[in-house]
C-alpha cells in the first residue's frame, strides 16, 4: 500500500514537472514506469455513437464510467425524446419497462453488464437473460433500435426498428479465439 | 405514433450528432480512424464455462489489402476494466500492450491506480502471446504463471464480428430514407479489424454475480 502511494505520488510529481522521482528503493523503476492516459471507452454498444451529442463525444470519451449518469443521463433523456418522440409520455415504456428516465440512466453509464453465473448475452428473450453480457452473434444494433422504436412490446414502427441484417458476414467458432479468420 | 414525427427525430438527432457511426468505430473526434479507436467490445461465458471470455477491436474497417500493413500501435495500451461491487470503478484490469511481434498481457489483478492514468502491473502478472501474422492459423497461448495461471490470449487481424446495416441508417438519419431495407446490407461486411481476444477464470474477476465491465485504449505519456 505505501509502494502505491509513493508511486502515485511520484506519477503525480512527473506529470506535473516532468520531475524525476528519486525514491531509494525503487528510483530504477520510476524511471521506466511509464504512464498511460485514457483516449477512448466503450462499455454498451454504439452508446456514444447514438446518445452523445457530437461536441460531447470527446468529453465522454473522457469521463470515466463512475462519473458518466451525473454528467450526460439528463442529455441521453433529451437525445431519446429527440429520437423516439413517444417516450416524451410519462406512461410511455420500452420493452424492458423502462421509461425515458430509467432507460437512459441505465445507458449513461457505459458499461457491460455480465453475469458470471451462466447465459451472457445482450438480450435473446428471455427476462432473466437480458443484459448478462454480449456475445459475438447477438443482433446488438435491432435490439438497441427495438428499444428505441419499437414500444412495449417491439411491435411499434417495424420499418425502424430493425436493420435486417441479423448475422455476421462468416461463422464464429465456438472455440478459442471464437471471432472469424480475417478477409 | 407517427413515422414523419420519428423521422423528424431522427433528422434532428442527425444535426447534433454529426456523422453518426456504428458500435464505436470512429465515435469521437479525438481518435477517429486512429490506433486507439476502439471499434467494439465484447465480453461472454467461454467453452469452458468456468471461463470468461474479453474481446477489444480497435482500427476498424480494414480492406484485406490494408491488412497486410496493419498493426497494433506499440503506445497504446488497451484495458479491461472489472467492477465487481457496483460502483463502477474497476477493482481488476486486464492490460494488453504490444511489443515487436508479441502481446504482452498483464493480469487480470487489482490496478496500480484507478481511473483516467495506468501503469503497468507488476511482472508478476505478466504473461503473452506472439501475434497472429495476417494470412497465418491463429496462435493462441494459455499462460501457467502461478498469479495468471490459466489466462489464455489471441491477438492479430480477425474478421470484423460486428454486423449493421449502417448505410442505410445514415440514410434515413440523413433524411433521405424513410426506413431500412428488407434484406439489409451488412456495412462491415468483408472487412477486418484488429482483435485482442484474453479469456480468464471466472474466479480471477469475482467469481460469481454480474460485474461491470469496459474496456479503454490509453496513450503512454
Amino acid at each position: 500500500m505505501i509502494r502505491k502511494i509513493t508511486t502515485i505520488g511520484c506519477m503525480l510529481l512527473i506529470a506535473a514537472v516532468s520531475f524525476n522521482c528519486s525514491d531509494d528503493d525503487n528510483d530504477m523503476k520510476m524511471e521506466t514506469e511509464a504512464v498511460f492516459v485514457l483516449e477512448d471507452q466503450m462499455g454498451r454498444p454504439a452508446v456514444n455513437t447514438v446518445f452523445v451529442a457530437s461536441e460531447d463525444k470527446d468529453t465522454f470519451n473522457m469521463t470515466i464510467p463512475s462519473e458518466q449518469a451525473a454528467a450526460f443521463a439528463s442529455k441521453f433523456k433529451t437525445n431519446l425524446e429527440a429520437l423516439s418522440p413517444a417516450f416524451t409520455q410519462s406512461t410511455d415504456m420500452n420493452a424492458l419497462g423502462q421509461d425515458a428516465t430509467a432507460f437512459t440512466n441505465l445507458l449513461a453509464t457505459d458499461v457491460l453488464n455480465v453475469s458470471l453465473d451462466g447465459k451472457t448475452t445482450f438480450y435473446d428473450g428471455v427476462a432473466e437473460n437480458t443484459l448478462s453480457g454480449r456475445a459475438l452473434a447477438d443482433d446488438v444494433i435491432t435490439v438497441e433500435l427495438l428499444l428505441i422504436f419499437g414500444g412495449e412490446d417491439f411491435s411499434e414502427n417495424p420499418t425502424l426498428s430493425d436493420d435486417n441484417v441479423s448475422a455476421n458476414d462468416k461463422d464464429f467458432s465456438t472455440s478459442f479465439p471464437y471471432l472469424a479468420s480475417p478477409w | 405514433m407517427k413515422t414523419s414525427k420519428i423521422l423528424l427525430g431522427l433528422a434532428s438527432i442527425a444535426l447534433v450528432s454529426g456523422a453518426i457511426i456504428a458500435a464505436d468505430h470512429i465515435d469521437a473526434p479525438a481518435v477517429k480512424g486512429g490506433t486507439s479507436d476502439i471499434t467494439d467490445f465484447y465480453a461472454f461465458q467461454g467453452e469452458d464455462t468456468d471461463n470468461l471470455v474479453f474481446v477489444a477491436n480497435v482500427q476498424g474497417l480494414i480492406s484485406p489489402t490494408d491488412s497486410q500493413t496493419a498493426s497494433f500501435d506499440e503506445n497504446v495500451l488497451v484495458e479491461f476494466n472489472i467492477d465487481t461491487d457496483g460502483d463502477f470503478v474497476e477493482d481488476y484490469v486486464i492490460q494488453a500492450i504490444p511489443s515487436n511481434d508479441k502481446m504482452y498481457i498483464y493480469g487480470p489483478a487489482t490496478p496500480n491506480e484507478t481511473g483516467a492514468n495506468s501503469t503497468l502491473l507488476s511482472d508478476m502478472y505478466k504473461s503473452s502471446v506472439a501475434i497472429t501474422p495476417y494470412g497465418t492459423t491463429a496462435i493462441t497461448a494459455t499462460t501457467n504463471a502461478s498469479s495468471v495461471s490459466g489466462v489464455k490470449a489471441f491477438a492479430g487481424l480477425r474478421d470484423d464480428p460486428f454486423f449493421m446495416d449502417f448505410a442505410q441508417y445514415s440514410a434515413i438519419v440523413g433524411g433521405t430514407a424513410t426506413e431500412f431495407n428488407n434484406p439489409g446490407a451488412d456495412t462491415f461486411a468483408g472487412t477486418n479489424v484488429k482483435s485482442i481476444v484474453v479469456e480468464v477464470p471466472k474466479s480471477m474477476i469475482g467469481g460469481s454475480g454480474t460485474i461491470n465491465t469496459w474496456v479503454t485504449t490509453k496513450r503512454k505519456q
